[in-house]
């Protein structure tokens, strides 16, 4: 009797050990040898280059063995930004159509496809770019908007060079598709979270359905909007394969939006195993470095100030 | 002349909630027709150069007629399946840790954000991560390197998932099994875990559905291979890095294969993902 209470003690703690010794691993050790692994392979081009100067250089010359991040960096920002810029506005529409409008029997269907079209691999998504929209961009829908913003004095100038197709709009737009899922869910989420109460007041004062929506809806959502936001840019901003085919992979600061340019991943994707020098490897791996710092910062930024603060105003609101 | 005033002003609120909630409806069917666009060029492009030879043999050199894809399939289905058998138990084993023991810890709570952080993260980045741990050491790439970098991707959401189900398993229950005498593991064993197996499956296909589609952590760590290998040690093809070489590829019949992988790739994801929806809304109690 003795005996069997003592074994099972024994696996008890060896079970939570174990265990424990998991989530450990998940939530500390992988992402601080992530972090130190980086950084030390980084070294080399860390002591070469330093920081300030590696982020505001704007040579990327693997020959010369001079590396610089800026452009990088400038593409990665810019596509993102207009991804979201696109995805937002879209992103809220899906969500007040699926939440608001939609019938009730169809509210799965629309849902299942938004979160099938996120379902679909990234590569899917680069491929298909390259395939099917730079062709169209390129004959259509560039030199379209080249004509229509020539005399217009500043935008006009985003819509000058050639246009081939591969470049920002196009990477930016493929991109803008990849997040409208994850956007848009989330939003849809903190949708369904307003209370019933506060809608059926408003219409009770004889608002109309999209007065209920833009008055009572959007603001008490705006926090739930914003988490989804940040959170959709730090995916936005990892994000390479669904951009590899269609930036062109050239490190330069682009000055129109038909230009090509180059991100963070799609430098690494395709220059790591190319990378004939220890310094140009390190180099791909101090952009590895900045892209680690820029998403976990913009992911915890998310969690912590926007989501969490958000599911106690839930919790107490209602 | 008060009366009429008051019918225009509600006229134009009508008008306008009428306009901007077609407006959202809009945007609904722009979703839907990118949906519908890629899937059905995926289909018509995919389907005209799917056949036997895809799955039953090796690439011929470009230029020369023929050949398939049977290296990637047979490596994907091996990265991917030693990714799976080292993802599941470390997943599971940190989801069932953070909800079972650590609900009243602050710093077990912390760890959970931060795996929840981790779900959304470059993957790239963890390509590079195992390239310095396993395949510079090494010296040359290898197909468990890349099942190590999917592994890493896959543990995060298994981990969450498991979470997030075994909370809803009702704490009477697990109160039950303690009051007959039980022991913790044996309460986690018998009770949570066979309550929520349901919904641990569910997030396991999710995993699966996640690493299945994954490019940027194979690139520099399972590589390539234009034969068929099934040593895990060698470098090893994969559908997804076998899609990215064919599509930018000069070759006119690299591009149809690489159309032929994505119709296969894309509805194997598509199946993964409509499963465990599939699964959680059949579940009977707490998924």
């Amino acid at each position: 009797m003795f005996l069997k209470v003592k074994k099972k003690e024994l696996i008890e703690t060896s079970v939570k050990t174990s265990l424990g010794a998991f989530s450990l691993f998940v939530g500390l050790i992988f992402p601080v040898v992530t972090l130190c692994v980086l950084v030390f392979e980084a070294l080399p081009a860390l002591e070469k280059f330093g920081i300030l100067k590696f982020l505001t250089g704007k040579t990327w010359d693997p020959v010369a063995e001079v590396f610089s991040a800026l452009p990088a960096i400038t593409g990665t920002l810019l596509i993102t930004f207009i991804a979201s810029i696109i995805a937002l506005p879209v992103s809220v529409g899906i969500a007040v159509f699926i939440s608001e409008l939609s019938p009730r029997a169809l509210k799965p269907v629309f849902t299942t496809a938004v979160e099938l079209l996120g379902a679909i691999p990234s590569i899917i998504y680069g491929m298909w770019g390259l395939f099917v929209i730079a062709p169209l961009m390129a004959e259509y829908v560039e030199p379209f908007l080249q004509e229509t913003f020539n005399s217009v004095p500043v935008i006009g100038k985003l819509f000058e060079g050639v246009p081939t197709g591969v470049d920002a709009l196009t990477s930016s737009f493929v991109l803008s598709i990849m997040i409208i899922p994850f956007m848009s869910a989330i939003v849809k989420d903190s949708f369904e979270m307003t209370p019933t109460l506060l809608k059926e007041a408003c219409y009770g004062l004889g608002a109309t359905k999209w007065e209920v929506v833009k008055d009572v809806i959007i603001p008490y959502s705006l926090p739930g909007i914003l988490g989804g936001t940040v959170l959709s840019v730090g995916r936005a901003l990892g994000e390479t394969m669904a951009v590899a085919f269609l930036t062109g992979n050239v490190h330069q600061i682009p000055t129109s939006l038909l230009e090509p340019l180059t991100t963070i991943t799609v430098a690494i994707a395709n220059e790591f195993t190319e990378a004939d020098s220890d310094l140009y490897l390190s180099s791909l791996y101090y952009l590895a470095l900045i892209l680690f710092v820029l998403s976990f910062g913009l992911l915890m930024i998310a969690r912590f100030l926007i989501l969490e603060r958000l599911g106690k105003k839930w919790k107490t609101n209602i | 002349m008060e009366d009429k005033h008051l019918e225009r002003i509600i006229y134009i609120r009508k008008i306008k909630s009428v306009l901007f909630l077609g407006i959202a409806t809009l945007t609904a069917l722009y979703g839907i027709v990118w949906l519908a666009w890629i899937l059905l060029d995926v289909i018509i492009n995919g389907i005209k150069f799917l056949n036997l030879t895809l799955f039953l043999e090796d690439p011929t050199p470009p230029g020369i007629e023929g050949g398939g894809l049977k290296h990637a399939f047979i490596g994907h289905f091996i990265i991917t399946g030693i990714a799976t058998l080292i993802g599941i138990p470390v997943g599971i084993g940190a989801g069932v840790f953070f909800a079972e023991y650590g609900r009243h810890s602050v710093f077990v709570k912390a760890l959970r954000s931060i795996t929840d952080v981790i779900v959304s993260f470059p993957s790239i980045v963890i390509g590079t991560l195992v390239y310095a741990l396993l395949v510079k050491p090494v010296g040359h790439f290898m197909g468990i390197s890349g099942s190590v970098a999917l592994a890493l991707l896959m543990i995060p959401v298994v981990a969450i998932t498991t979470d997030e189900i075994l909370k809803l398993v009702p704490n009477s229950l697990r109160e039950a099994g303690f009051a007959l005498g039980a022991y913790r593991w044996q309460v986690i064993k018998d009770i949570s875990l066979t309550a929520a197996k349901r919904g641990i499956l569910t997030g396991i296909i999710l995993g699966i559905a996640r690493i299945s589609g994954e490019t940027a952590p194979l690139l520099f760590t399972a590589f390539n291979n234009s034969f068929t290998t099934t040593n895990p040690l060698q470098p090893m093809a994969s559908l997804t890095v076998t899609i990215f070489q064919y599509a930018m590829g000069p070759y006119e019949e690299w591009h149809s294969q690489a159309w032929a992988a994505s119709l296969v790739l894309t509805f194997g994801a598509l199946l993964f993902f409509i499963l465990a929806k599939t699964l959680i809304h059949s579940r009977t109690r707490y998924g």
